[in-house]
């Protein structure tokens, strides 16, 4: 099934990311330090002119409080506008195929989604969203909810570096430079080359185009008409037309892989040939995923002035994701016994996959869109073998600090770090420092806080769900695979990835709701925490390195960051994979 | 450092009755009040009582498991607790026992109250207890001390074993940094009137006591912050075991057969994977730590400063008695152009016959083993001494004929040349700054007629640097420890010394404001100072210090501004104070490390006994083989209380401690708690298994 082609391609594909992250970190650090660079002298126009119409002084700086209120605000009202949006789309124009608003718990979800940098969809694209909504609602929080994790990063690295001070830089700079000089240019570049690849840009509706040969297929019945009458039988039926969605498709589909969002403009997300239509599209597209993720490690070593810490971090990060991706190629590429045994060789398993991928791509992108906090897919989640699919659900599990959402996997991560220098700090005999600061009652208290919610969000989301009728209704599938559905959704709204085992029909009152709850507070009941942490570490003075100090920056640190990210992800969440993919896995080899 | 430790204390880790105390003591502890203070025990206790209720519900209705195999479990969840418990109060128990010692020294005794300063001012006699700051007492032969004073007439020699453990008595006198006398004590000799510098309770014993029974102990700032991870770990552990319920019942319908999970198997898996190891023992190694300090003869006013201790990036350390020994000593003479060795030898044992000063009898000793010039006697040269003052800087005799012979220091002895105008010989200056480049003290010896002044050379006294005191420092330095040595000494001596040494720093010339200055700098840097400090002059410094340790033989107000004491006054102590801070952070870090890395193997025997009723494939989890579900549930349970004691002695010795880098430290203790934390309970599970099963109690 794998071919050296295989591994030359993912080869490729690291090397280029590797190639690619050095220099743009370099170049955000310039950018989020605010110094001159190519980009300010073009577009620094445009970016005071921002600054004038808001009323804005970018020479202000906030503390901690007023950076987090700044941020909350911004969000509060991104919500507000996107709901409404939501609820009146078919009210407004570019509406070409006269989509209608959204019902109140889907809009609720699905405003909140976006805001979070989640972009769970309990919707299909083609079905719901008119181009305007696709447009002015969804893409433009692709690009800012990414911006706040940027900002957000930044606040924590500033808390690094400076001393005694409360200040921590300007919200709404930050979130204008991050958009202006990093997300639009990359954005834009990569549009023009997914259009070259054939992705659809156009602000015009649905084609109908008659078929060549005529599909004769079956509608089934309904669920509540098969209540009434269980034996109803499907309905045969001949398809000679079919409908051909277009849109803009290419503008959002760039900043849905640069921004870790994954909403996609179809339901089947970078499966769909329109929005990956290539090999080479799909290789864009997961460098885009994992590229900004990346290189923000480096424009935190940059910032910290200690290029090797920067390298420490994206090292674990690669360690945990190469190790995962390992374990989902090699999942995929046994198959199950059961259809080696009726095909009478052993085959990879290719249910839910694209041909035009194959095993090694699919299982990179199902790798890299949940080690990020992206959530677009090129194969469905719910087909992949039971330990394919546990590895999906884990890194999502692990708080999604494996490179993550953009910025908010690296201020995941640094969380973690705190969390490894204060247990590693203690071992050696020394109030734990990080970076020269020193990690005390409040810092472990806020850490503590980060890791918890995410972990709170999926256990008590798919406790909620498993004890509710209306959360198990949802699901599709019998025995174990259910469970793993219903825990793949919460894991995946709780730690804002948006990704989804098919399946488990989510649009449903409390799925939306509840969902909508936990996607908000996973971000925000991190984020502000995370600025509090950075408040805090800014207010301190820098102890200097010595031979006494533990160094963050070695292999054995790395390995430790690696450990303690596994262990607090296993302790708390191998009891429910047991019940889940584990159990499953080990039906399957028929123990 | 150990060793001495247990001679000081004399008293072996278990010492039978201080075990017996402590097993009564953990049923005492059991009281609410008492676990609530720590968030992992009382998890487990409230686990404890609700097993118990379930026990109860069992044996008289319907339970949700056997009686036998709830009870059975109920009874290890409180062992657990107990265990907990027991740590404590061995701790606990170590420092009581000092503390009844020290009690005997503060009972009340009465005192002779004066009604003014002078010692033939009226007095009344009153119980110790009536005395207050201010008051002045008399205290005569053989009398003890009733509170902490300060003497303000008077010598006497004291017995302060009481305190110190020391039987040599000392010299306490009036005036100077020997002036102050501690509440408790004995006169042995002479009397003192001393003015009382503490009220009833506040006294120095009071304190002591107080810290050495924890009674006045508060958390310290590392370990609330431990605290706060430890806690957040049982949260995280508490909600995983309660959604693991609806997960159970919904799994159980799915699969369409077993029983959902029972709560007292959940309370099991609980108290399993909750940090009880470190949370049990986290209170005994924060008193162990305290204690060990004690036994090193210090005591420190809180256990912050210990705490800080750990932290310590700089070192200041006296060079008299610490890095030198105390005295120099005369190892050359440098006689002036036209002046002979032996003449200038001569002169300069004449000047030291009536010094009595450690210098002075150096130069004597030099003069008999370089040209064999005996001890003279002064009286039958018709010689009179010429005493050392402040004014003058030098010292000498007066011989018959108006000659006299005068010794001291460069510049007191160019200024007497310079005021007779005379001449002082260029080859004499050059001496001086060898002798100063070399690490040494230059003293002149010079002699005056009636009307002339001729400088006749110099006197070379040395340093001796201590033995050893080099690889000390090798050995800080690898800890990451910079020494600064602080010396009065000009810069060139004391740069000579400090390479001599090896410490990486100095401060020469150095006065208390300039002490202070550096300790500032220093901290500025957001480095963290020690220093060690006996008189009042001190007392700033110390203050300023992030750990200020007080010779016992200081000041009052020494003592006051530092936050420890060492009652063995010993300058070196320093460095043993930071083994014993490093050493309490590194305990707490191993056993946080080692029992989370428990939990691993922990999942392993619980996981598949609670599930394999509903799905018989994750048997293949139960990779210890383990009899039953029930019992590698009980197996687990046990092992989790067992490791509790066995790690007591670790938890009150602490873990080894070796100095190197903070790389290479880590490195150890992870392979050794961390993976042996991952290893350990995977053995003595499956060990406490097979003891059940062939018990015939699986």
């Amino acid at each position: 099934m794998t071919t050296s082609t295989d591994f030359m391609q993912l080869g490729l594909f690291l090397l280029a990311l590797l190639a690619l992250s050095w220099p743009l970190g370099g170049y955000m650090a310039a950018v989020l330090e605010g110094r001159n660079h190519p980009l300010a002298r073009i577009l620094g126009w445009l970016e005071r002119g921002l600054y004038r119409v808001c009323g804005v002084d970018p020479t202000r700086e906030m503390d901690w409080k007023e950076y987090a209120l700044a941020m909350f605000l911004f969000n509060v009202a991104g919500f507000a506008v996107l709901y409404l949006l939501l609820r009146v789309q078919g009210l407004l124009p570019l509406n070409p195929d006269g989509q209608t608003g959204m019902a109140p718990d889907l809009a609720f979800n699905t405003a909140m989604s976006f805001i979070t940098n989640t972009n769970w969809q309990a919707y299909s694209g083609e079905n719901a969203a008119s181009h305007l909504t696709q447009m002015l609602g969804l893409t433009v929080h692709n690009f800012v909810s990414a911006a706040t994790g940027i900002a957000v990063l930044t606040a924590l690295i500033r808390g690094l570096i400076r001393r005694e001070t409360r200040e921590l830089g300007n919200f709404w700079t930050d979130l204008v430079r991050s958009t202006l000089y990093i997300l639009l240019p990359l954005a834009f570049v990569l549009s023009l080359a997914l259009c070259w690849q054939g992705v659809p840009q156009t602000f015009r509706g649905t084609v109908n185009a008659t078929l060549a040969e005529p599909v004769v297929y079956e509608i089934a019945p309904g669920a509540d008409a098969l209540k009434t009458d269980p034996a109803l039988k499907p309905t045969p039926a001949i398809a000679t037309q079919q409908a051909i969605m277009r849109g803009p498709m290419a503008s959002q589909e760039a900043i849905k892989e640069l921004g870790t969002n994954g909403g996609g403009f179809f339901n089947a997300n970078s499966a769909h040939p329109f929005e990956n239509p290539t090999p080479l599209s799909n290789f864009l597209e997961m460098l885009a995923i994992l590229l900004i993720p990346a290189a923000l490690c480096h424009t935190f070593g940059r910032m910290v002035g200690d290029a090797r810490q920067g390298w420490m971090l994206l090292g674990a990060m690669t360690a945990l994701f190469l190790g995962f991706l390992a374990l989902c190629w090699w999942a995929e590429s046994q198959g199950s016994p059961q259809i080696a045994a009726i095909i009478g060789t052993p085959a990879g398993n290719m249910e839910g996959k694209e041909l035009r991928f194959g095993v090694m791509n699919s299982a990179l992108f199902a790798t890299i869109t949940t080690a990020t906090s992206c959530g677009a897919v090129n194969t469905m989640h719910d087909s992949l073998t039971p330990l394919g699919g546990l590895v999906p659900m884990v890194l999502m599990q692990l708080g999604e600090v494996v490179f993550g959402g953009v910025g908010s996997g690296l201020y995941g991560m640094v969380v973690f770090a705190v969390i490894t220098v204060f247990v590693a700090g203690l071992m050696v005999g020394r109030t734990p420092e990080y970076l020269g600061k020193k990690i005390e009652a409040f810092e472990t208290k806020m850490c503590s806080l980060v890791i918890m919610v995410p972990l709170f969000g999926v256990l008590l989301g798919t406790g909620w769900a498993v004890l509710t009728g209306m959360g198990r209704g949802a699901v599709a599938n019998p025995g174990a695979h259910g469970f793993s559905e219903i825990l793949y959704a919460f894991s995946s709204m709780a730690n804002n990835n948006g990704s989804a085992f098919a399946g488990l029909s989510a649009n449903n009152a409390l799925y939306n709701l509840l969902g909508g709850i936990v996607m908000c507070t996973s971000r925000f009941w991190t984020a502000i925490p995370v600025l509090a942490l950075a408040g805090s570490l800014a207010g301190k003075k820098a102890v200097p390195t010595g031979a006494g100090t533990l160094p963050t920056h070695t292999p054995l640190f790395c390995g430790l960051l690696v450990a303690v990210v596994l262990v607090v992800g296993a302790l708390t969440f191998i009891p429910a994979l047991a019940l889940g993919p584990i159990v499953e896995h080990l039906q399957m080899l028929g123990r | 450092m150990t060793t001495k430790a247990q001679q000081a204390a004399g008293r072996p880790l278990f010492d039978p009755s201080i075990v017996r105390a402590a097993v009564l003591d953990s049923f005492r502890k059991l009281d609410p009040r008492v676990q609530v203070r720590n968030p992992v025990m009382f998890t487990v206790y409230i686990g404890s009582m609700l097993t118990t209720l379930l026990f109860f519900q069992a044996l008289f209705g319907r339970g949700e498991a056997p009686a036998g195999f709830i009870l059975a479990i109920s009874l290890w969840l409180w062992f657990t607790v107990l265990f907990a418990n027991f740590a404590e109060a061995m701790a606990e128990g170590r420092g009581k026992a000092q503390a009844a010692t020290l009690r005997q020294a503060r009972a009340e005794t009465p005192a002779r109250r004066l009604a003014g300063e002078s010692r033939e001012a009226a007095s009344e006699t009153v119980p110790s207890t009536a005395l207050r700051k201010g008051d002045v007492v008399l205290v005569q032969t053989d009398e003890t001390i009733p509170c902490d004073g300060e003497i303000i007439d008077g010598v006497a020699s004291v017995d302060e074993s009481a305190i110190t453990g020391e039987s040599a008595p000392v010299i306490r006198e009036a005036g100077g940094d020997r002036s102050a006398v501690t509440g408790g004590t004995r006169v042995l000799s002479d009397s003192i009137v001393v003015r009382i510098s503490a009220d009833p309770g506040e006294t120095f014993l009071d304190r002591m006591i107080g810290m050495v029974e924890g009674a006045k102990r508060r958390k310290t700032p590392n370990e609330i912050a431990l605290n706060i991870l430890l806690a957040a770990l049982t949260i995280i552990f508490l909600l995983v075991c309660a959604t693991l319920l609806p997960f159970s019942v919904y799994s159980v319908n799915a699969a369409g057969k077993g029983t959902a999970i029972t709560i007292t198997v959940l309370a099991a898996l609980f108290v399993c994977l909750a940090p009880t190891t470190i949370g049990g023992l986290l209170s005994a190694i924060g008193i162990a730590g305290m204690d060990r300090l004690i036994q090193a003869n210090v005591i420190a006013m809180s256990g912050r400063a210990v705490e800080a201790a750990g932290d310590v990036d700089v070192l200041l350390l006296d060079k008299t008695g610490t890095i030198t020994l105390g005295n120099r000593q005369a190892s050359a003479f440098l006689p002036a152009p036209g002046v002979s060795e032996q003449e200038l030898a001569d002169a300069a044992q004449l000047s030291s016959l009536v010094d009595e000063t450690p210098e002075g009898r150096s130069i004597v000793v030099l003069a008999k083993e370089k040209f064999g010039i005996r001890q003279r006697d002064v009286a039958a040269l018709g010689a009179t001494f010429i005493p050392f003052t402040a004014q003058t800087r030098m010292s000498g005799v007066h011989l018959p004929g108006g000659r006299a012979l005068l010794k001291g220091a460069p510049d007191a002895i160019e200024r007497l040349a310079a005021d007779a105008g005379a001449a002082f010989p260029e080859a004499v200056s050059g001496f001086v700054r060898d002798i100063a480049a070399e690490g040494g003290t230059p003293l002149l010896v010079a002699e005056r007629d009636a009307d002339s002044v001729r400088v006749l050379g110099a006197v070379w006294l040395k340093d001796i640097v201590k033995g050893g005191i080099r690889e000390k420092f090798a050995e800080l330095r690898r800890m990451g420890i910079k020494t600064v040595m602080v010396t009065g000494d000009n810069p060139l001596t004391a740069a000579a010394i400090a390479a001599e040494a090896g410490v990486d720093d100095f401060l020469a010339e150095a006065k208390p404001e300039t002490k202070l200055a550096l300790i500032r700098k220093i901290q500025a840097e957001g480095r963290l100072v020690a220093m060690t400090g006996d008189g009042t002059n001190d007392a700033p410094a110390l203050a300023q210090a992030d750990v200020g340790v007080a010779m016992n033989t200081g000041t009052q107000a020494a003592k006051e501004a530092g936050n420890m004491v060492d009652l063995d006054s010993s300058p070196t102590k320093l460095m043993e104070i930071v083994q014993i801070g490093k050493q309490l952070l590194m305990t707490r870090g191993s056993l946080t490390t080692f029992s989370i890395s428990n939990d691993i193997a922990k999942y392993f025997a619980i996981i598949p006994a609670a599930f394999v009723g509903t799905y018989p494939a994750l048997g293949a989890l139960n990779v210890m083989h383990l009899a039953t579900p029930q019992s590698a549930i009980l197996s687990a349970v046990i092992f989790n209380a067992l490791i509790i004691v066995g790690l007591i002695p670790l938890a009150l010795r602490g873990v080894a401690y070796r100095a190197a880098g903070a790389a290479t430290v880590l490195r150890d203790n992870l392979i050794l708690y961390g993976g042996g934390g991952l290893i350990a309970p995977f053995v003595g599970i499956k060990l406490i298994d097979m003891v059940l099963a062939a018990c015939g109690l699986a």
